[in-house]
C-alpha cells in the first residue's frame, strides 16, 4: 500500500476506573490507504469503538489516550489539543455514528445543519455552502436533494437520515470517514443500499472508510482488509477475502464458523464457548486463551504478532494452518479476482 | 400433515389513533387530523402444526411481530381468529383463556428489558409456576434448579439478580422462565438479535436442543434471513402486514418465488460471497399508515404492472406446500 492516509501505531488507551486501569485498547495497530476500506471488526466490549473514539480524538477522562500514535496524512493527531485538534476533525476526518437521530439535531432543518458544517470549516457565503449541501446529499443518492434542506429529521426515515449523516461527513472531502455500527439499526433491504453506496463513494472519491462493525457479512461484502479485535487487541489482520476464506487465529476462525447461514439448517452450530471477559480481570497472556480449543501452556503468555504472506497477521502462539488445497471452484476463484 | 395446534384464521390487526380534545375541536373548525389507522396486519392465515417450527421474516414493519403478539394473546386481532387448539386465543378474559395463555409463552428481543432487575432471577422464573400452581411454593426451589440446569446455567445462580449477567445468560434466564410454564407453543420476537454472534450460536443451539426434548412448537420470529433458515421447518416472509410467500425452509432458500422474497435474499451480506455482489432493492418501505394500493410491494418490484396497482394479489399455491402471492403466478401483471 503506498499512499497510506491513515496509520494507528500501537494505539492504547486507558480508562481509570474504581476497579483500577482499563485497557480499552491494547497496542493497536492498522493503515489504511486512500480508498480503500477497513473493516473493524469485534464483539461488544472488544475496543472497535474506542478505537474510532480515539483516533478523532473523542476519548474524555476518566478515559485518556496512554501511548501510540494516529498519523493522517503525516500529521500525528495524539499531540493536538483543542483549535487544533478541531481543525482537522470534520475537514480530514470525521466519523458517522450508528443512531443518525442522535447525530442529527431534531429541531433545526437538515439544511441549517449541513450548512453550519460547512461554515465551520470553509469561509463560503450561505448560498455557496447550500450548494454543497446539496451536492453532498446527491453524492449520497437522495433523491429531490433540494426539497430535502428544508426537511426536519424526523420526516427522513432512518435509512435517509444515515444517508444525511454520511453527506456530512463527507462534506469536506475528508480523507477518513471512521464510521460506528452505521447500519445496525437499519434494514437490511435499506442497509445494502448503503453499503453499495460506500463502496461506489470510496472507488470515486478516494475517501477510505475505517467501518466499525460485528456484523461479519457486512465487512465480507464491503471492506478491503479486516482488522479483528478482542478485548482491546488486534488479533487478526489482513486482506477480508483472505482473512474470511482461511482465518489463521482461532477465534477468527470460531466467529466464522458460528454463522448459521453457512451450515446444514438444524445441525448444532460450532459455537465459541464461554463469553467475553470483563476487561477489569482478564486472563494473563492471551485474553481468548480459556475460550480457545488450541490453547496450550504457552498461552499464559503475551502471544507474539505472527506475520504471513500477503501481509497478514495474527497475535497467536499457535496460529491455524492456511487451509492450503482450496479447491478451485467458482467462487474462490472470483474472490480472488475481486481482491 | 398432523392436525393443527395453531390455527391463525384471516386475522387482521389495525391500529387506530383517535384525535385527542384539542385536535377533535380543531377537526370540527376544519383543520385538525383525521382518525389515524395503521394496518399492522391484514388478513393472515397460516396454520402450525405441532412439533413445527414455523419463522416469521420482513423488515420492519411488516408485522411480524404484532402477529406474534396476537398468537400470544398481548393483543386481540381486529378481524379474524386465533385458535390455539381448538379454543380462540385471549377471547374473552375467563378462566378458560388464564389456562391457555400458560400453554402460549413469549420471549423477548431485549433480555435487559424483559427481566426485572430487583427480583432474583429464581424468583422471576419462579413466579408463574407457583401463581399458575404448575408447582407447589416449596417444590419452586429445586424446579427452578432443574430448568436454570437444563438451559445451561449453574443452578446455585438462582439468587443472583440480572445484572449479574452476560446478555446471552440473561437470554437463557428468560428462556428458562417461558419453560416454566410448561407450554405447547413459544414465541420467539427476534431472540438472538441483541446477542453477538459467538453468543448467538450458542443460544440457537440451546433452542434446537430443548425444541427436540420437549417436542415444543415454535413461531421464529427474526430479520435474519441466516438464523431463521438454521431452525425452522417453514418459512413465511412478510410484507407491509401480509404474508407474500410461505414455503418449507429448503425449497424457499433454493428458489425462492415471490419478487420481495428474491431481492431481499440478494440484497443480504453473506459472509465469503464476495464484496461486488451488491443488488440492493430500490426505494423505502413505505409506512404502513399509508400503504401503497394493490400489492404492496409494487412500487419497489422490478416486474410490476398496471394489475399490480389495481389489485392486491391473493397467497395462492404455487406447488405442494408453497404459497406466493403475486400476479406473475395467476396470469401476469397486465
Amino acid at each position: 500500500m503506498s499512499d497510506v492516509v491513515l496509520r494507528v501505531k500501537d494505539l492504547q488507551t486507558q480508562f481509570q476506573t474504581r476497579a483500577g486501569v482499563l485497557k480499552a485498547v491494547d497496542g493497536v495497530s492498522f493503515e489504511v490507504g486512500r480508498g480503500r476500506i477497513l473493516g473493524l471488526v469485534g464483539e461488544s466490549g472488544s475496543g472497535k469503538s474506542v478505537t474510532g473514539y480515539s483516533i478523532l480524538g473523542l476519548i474524555e477522562p476518566p478515559g485518556r489516550i496512554a501511548g501510540g500514535e494516529v498519523v493522517l496524512k503525516g500529521k500525528d493527531l495524539t499531540r493536538l489539543r483543542g483549535e487544533a485538534m478541531r481543525q482537522v476533525r470534520g475537514a480530514q476526518i470525521a466519523m458517522v455514528f450508528q443512531d443518525p437521530m442522535m447525530t442529527l439535531n431534531p429541531v433545526l432543518k437538515i439544511g441549517t445543519q449541513m450548512i453550519a458544517a460547512v461554515r465551520a470549516h470553509d469561509k463560503v457565503s450561505r448560498k455557496a455552502a447550500r450548494a454543497r449541501a446539496r451536492d453532498a446529499l446527491a453524492k449520497v443518492g437522495i433523491p429531490s436533494p433540494e426539497e430535502r434542506l428544508d426537511a426536519y429529521p424526523h420526516q427522513l426515515s432512518g435509512g435517509m437520515r444515515q444517508r444525511v449523516a454520511i453527506a456530512i461527513a463527507l462534506l469536506h472531502s475528508p480523507a477518513v470517514i471512521i464510521a460506528d455500527e452505521p447500519t445496525t439499526a437499519l434494514d437490511v433491504s435499506i442497509q445494502g443500499q448503503i453499503l453499495a453506496e460506500v463502496r461506489r463513494l470510496a472507488d470515486e472519491t478516494g475517501t477510505a472508510f475505517v467501518w466499525v462493525t460485528h456484523d461479519l457479512a457486512v465487512v465480507s461484502s464491503l471492506a478491503d482488509d479486516i482488522c479483528v479485535m478482542y478485548a482491546g487487541r488486534v488479533v487478526e489482520s489482513g486482506p477480508a477475502t483472505d482473512v474470511i476464506a482461511s482465518p489463521r487465529h482461532p477465534y477468527t476462525a470460531g466467529l466464522l464458523a458460528s454463522v448459521p447461514a453457512e451450515h446444514e439448517p438444524g445441525t448444532k452450530l460450532p459455537q465459541v464457548p464461554g463469553s467475553t471477559p470483563s476487561l477489569a480481570n482478564l486472563p494473563p497472556g492471551c485474553a481468548f486463551a480459556p475460550r480457545c480449543f488450541k490453547a496450550g501452556p504457552a498461552c499464559t503468555t503475551t502471544p507474539p504478532v505472527q506475520q504471513f504472506e500477503d501481509g497478514r497477521t495474527a497475535l497467536c502462539h499457535y496460529p491455524i494452518e492456511p487451509v492450503s488445497c482450496q479447491p478451485l471452484s467458482s467462487t474462490s476463484t472470483t474472490y480472488r479476482s475481486a481482491s | 400433515m398432523p392436525a393443527a395446534l395453531l390455527d391463525i384464521d384471516h386475522v387482521s390487526k389495525r391500529f387506530v389513533k383517535h384525535p385527542n380534545l384539542g385536535e377533535r375541536v380543531a377537526g370540527l373548525l376544519g383543520a385538525g387530523p383525521k382518525t389515524e389507522i395503521v394496518r399492522a396486519v391484514t388478513d393472515v392465515s397460516l396454520n402450525v402444526a405441532k412439533g413445527e417450527v414455523v419463522g416469521l421474516v420482513g423488515e420492519s414493519g411488516c408485522g411480524k411481530s404484532t402477529l406474534g403478539r396476537m398468537i400470544a394473546g398481548i393483543y386481540t386481532p381486529s378481524d379474524g381468529k386465533i385458535l390455539f387448539d381448538k379454543v380462540p386465543v385471549a377471547k374473552e378474559q375467563g378462566r378458560r383463556t388464564q389456562k391457555l395463555t400458560t400453554r402460549v409463552q413469549m420471549i423477548h428481543q431485549d433480555p435487559f428489558a424483559s427481566l426485572n432487575p430487583r427480583i432474583r432471577i429464581g424468583d422471576t422464573v419462579a413466579e408463574g409456576p407457583v401463581a399458575h400452581r404448575i408447582v407447589k411454593p416449596r417444590e419452586a426451589d429445586s424446579y427452578v434448579a432443574d430448568l436454570l440446569g437444563r438451559v445451561g446455567l449453574d443452578p446455585t445462580y438462582r439468587r443472583r439478580f440480572p445484572h449479574q449477567f452476560s446478555g446471552g445468560q440473561r437470554q437463557r434466564i428468560a428462556i428458562a422462565r417461558a419453560l416454566a410454564m410448561k407450554p405447547d407453543l413459544l414465541v420467539l420476537d427476534e431472540p438472538v438479535a441483541s446477542l453477538d454472534v459467538s453468543i448467538q450460536a450458542q443460544v440457537l443451539n440451546l433452542f434446537m436442543d430443548l425444541r427436540r426434548d420437549l417436542d415444543l412448537t415454535g413461531i421464529f420470529i427474526s430479520h435474519d434471513l441466516g438464523v431463521v433458515r438454521h431452525v425452522s421447518d417453514r418459512v413465511a416472509i412478510m410484507y407491509l402486514g401480509r404474508i407474500v410467500e410461505l414455503a418449507p425452509t429448503a425449497e424457499l432458500y433454493a428458489a425462492p418465488n415471490h419478487p420481495y422474497t428474491r431481492a431481499l435474499f440478494e440484497s443480504v451480506p453473506r459472509v465469503g460471497v464476495g464484496k461486488k455482489n451488491f443488488r440492493p432493492i430500490a426505494g423505502e418501505i413505505p409506512s404502513p399508515l399509508h400503504p401503497p394500493s394493490g400489492c404492496h410491494f409494487h412500487p419497489r418490484c422490478p416486474f410490476a404492472g398496471p394489475r399490480c396497482k389495481r389489485e392486491a394479489p391473493p397467497l395462492t399455491a404455487i406447488g405442494p406446500g408453497r404459497f406466493s402471492a403475486c400476479h406473475l403466478n395467476t396470469g401476469g401483471t397486465d
